[in-house]
């Protein structure tokens, strides 16, 4: 027998053997663990960006069937990476005030992100299951850090039950599929199924099952209970990587799962998903207006885009796939910025978490205010911002697939989502100032909130690069 | 009467449903919703082996091991986040999980 280590799973090996080194040595430091394990955590994400990169050029490539790469699974590794190390630099002053500053949140971030890697380039029911479940075991305890809060412990225990619920669906689907098509592989799957005219019971149910499953994961309506209360409870660097990473992850494996096994059944699954996109991006619009937690509007706001995202994969077509990846670019951004700037306001109690603590930020602090005036307008998606941008070619796509109801539904939605952004700078800008808000600025937290609003404001002179960069993204996933 | 992959299969639905319907009726006891994970898991495990020797292929036996390996993980985890829940609550009641809510 002769061991064959492709050079595509490279990125992986190594980042898993880091991950390792760096809890080891981390366990014999005794002073600053954390700022070690965050630091070289940062170090091994750039070398597995690198890595990732190196094989750019290549564009399908099966390895012993398990895994498999082309540019979207390398785009979209690459986005999984930046949130991560976006994540990583603004975290450390919070754990640091709050006193959990252990060296396994780091670790459990990278365990996550090996997980997401692992999971998006899996070409096996198999590799998808375990990597969705490294994933996932490493969130619940993200979730669940401050072992001394109990929104902390019950965001993770929340969490816990309903992801661990998700996993079980998703194996009932993987076992009906096995047992209806006799693979567990995605191509041979294909070629099964491509036989048939229609698909069978089973093979409906199984297809139901993983949806849902996959729903969960990126808290998509009707299964996006546990998203606000999780997202509350979390730390807020913590809500900040679940924001974005494993949706990240799970629009990826969502759009694979469809395109590539059920690649000849787009009549069976569009309905479900085009059901799933406006149960969103209505509830998404509607429920956030009467939050006054920040976290939790975050948390419905998110669920709103992931509405609009699977628009996109409603539409199955190339600038319906570009536009997905255009959009989670700008998701991105404009996330950490909002995110950054929250974990940089303080007032007597600790970081602010309520709308209402931010009145009065338009006097004392003009440029921090201004900056999140600009993202919360590209969230709402006014125009000359990256937001708009996103939102628009969601809606191109749609209207080139002739789905124009989801379309009218989607700039409905947007319309009154606008509404709750809104009242955020109303409340910065317009109210009294009531208790004094204290701005701590360290400086990876600085660049981060600089360099998104940079990315946000200047989006419109270079979007026909990123464009270009999409163009690669879509080519190989239509079958 | 001879057992078909019929009867396995009905056996392992009927073994999902008892899980799922366990997680969502139960209103005492965290314990016991670990408990239902767990059944779901196993009857996922029994499909996968029904079908596997049916089919006469190995991969299904081969994801019934590491489906069993992850559900050790899973369940060590739970216990453990239920145990820093316990400590800040004092309580493992289903009811009582309602710090945050709307």
């Amino acid at each position: 027998m002769t061991i064959n280590i492709n050079f595509l799973l490279i990125p992986e090996i190594v980042l898993i053997l880091g991950i390792i080194a760096i809890l080891l040595i981390s366990v014999f430091i005794n002073k600053n663990s954390f700022k070690f394990s965050l630091y070289s955590s940062l170090i091994l994400l750039i070398i597995t960006s690198f890595l990732v990169l190196l094989n750019y050029q290549d564009s399908f490539i099966n390895n012993n069937k398990l895994f498999i790469t082309n540019l979207f699974i390398i785009n979209f590794k690459i986005l999984i990476i930046i949130s991560s190390i976006l994540v990583l630099l603004i975290m450390e002053n919070y754990f640091q005030d709050l006193k959990i500053n252990k060296f396994e949140i780091p670790i459990l971030i990278l365990f996550s992100v090996f997980g997401m890697l692992v999971m998006i380039s899996s070409n096996n029911l198999m590799s998808m299951y375990l990597g969705i479940e490294i994933q996932s075991l490493s969130l619940y305890i993200l979730a669940s850090i401050n072992r001394k809060s109990l929104k902390s412990s019950e965001a993770g225990l929340k969490y816990f039950i309903l992801g661990a619920l998700s996993s079980a669906f998703l194996l009932y689907g993987c076992s009906l599929i096995y047992g209806f098509t006799g693979s567990l592989n995605f191509e041979d799957i294909y070629q099964k199924m491509s036989v048939f005219n229609n698909l069978n019971i089973g093979l409906i149910f199984g297809l139901i099952f993983v949806i849902t499953s996959l729903g969960f994961k990126i808290s998509a309506v009707p299964f996006h209970m546990w998203a606000p209360d999780v997202y509350e409870g979390s730390p807020t660097p913590i809500t900040a990587f679940f924001t974005t990473a494993p949706k990240i992850a799970g629009i990826a494996l969502l759009i694979r799962f469809l395109f590539e096994p059920f690649g000849n059944f787009w009549f069976d699954w569009h309905q479900i998903i085009i059901f799933i996109s406006i149960a969103s991006m209505i509830l998404g619009a509607f429920a956030a207006i009467v939050q006054d937690n920040f976290k939790r509007l975050l948390a419905y706001s998110s669920i709103g885009h992931i509405g609009y995202i699977l628009i996109g994969v409603v539409s199955a077509n190339d600038s319906g796939i570009k536009a997905i990846f255009i959009y989670l670019v700008i998701y991105i951004f404009m996330n950490f910025g909002i995110f950054a700037i929250l974990l940089s306001l303080k007032n007597d109690n600790g970081y602010i978490e309520k709308i209402s603590n931010l009145s009065g930020l338009g006097k004392s602090n003009p440029i921090v205010s201004i900056v999140l005036t600009i993202m919360l307008f590209s969230m709402a998606g006014i125009p000359p911002l990256a937001g708009f941008f996103g939102k628009f070619y969601i809606f191109i796509a749609a209207i080139e697939s002739k789905l124009f109801v989801l379309a009218i539904i989607g700039v409905l939605s947007s319309v009154i989502a606008a509404f709750y952004y809104l009242r955020i700078i109303k409340v910065i800008y317009f109210e009294e100032n009531k208790e004094n808000l204290e701005i701590t600025l360290n400086p990876n937290t600085k660049f981060v909130i600089y360099l998104s609003a940079l990315f946000i404001i200047l989006f419109i002179f270079f979007q026909s690069k990123i464009l270009e960069l999409s163009n690669f993204v879509s080519y190989n996933i239509i079958n | 009467m001879t057992v078909s992959l019929g009867h396995f299969l009905t056996l392992g639905a009927i073994l999902f449903t008892i899980g799922v319907i366990g997680i969502f009726l139960n209103k005492k006891n965290v314990i016991i919703i670990l408990m239902s994970i767990e059944l779901i898991l196993l009857s996922v495990n029994l499909n996968f082996i029904a079908f596997s020797s049916y089919l006469n292929d190995i991969s299904g036996q081969v994801f019934a091991m590491f489906t069993l390996t992850v559900a050790a993980a899973e369940a060590a985890i739970g216990l453990a986040i239920l145990v820093s829940f316990f400590r800040n609550k004092a309580s493992i009641s289903v009811e009582n999980i309602n710090e945050m809510k709307g």
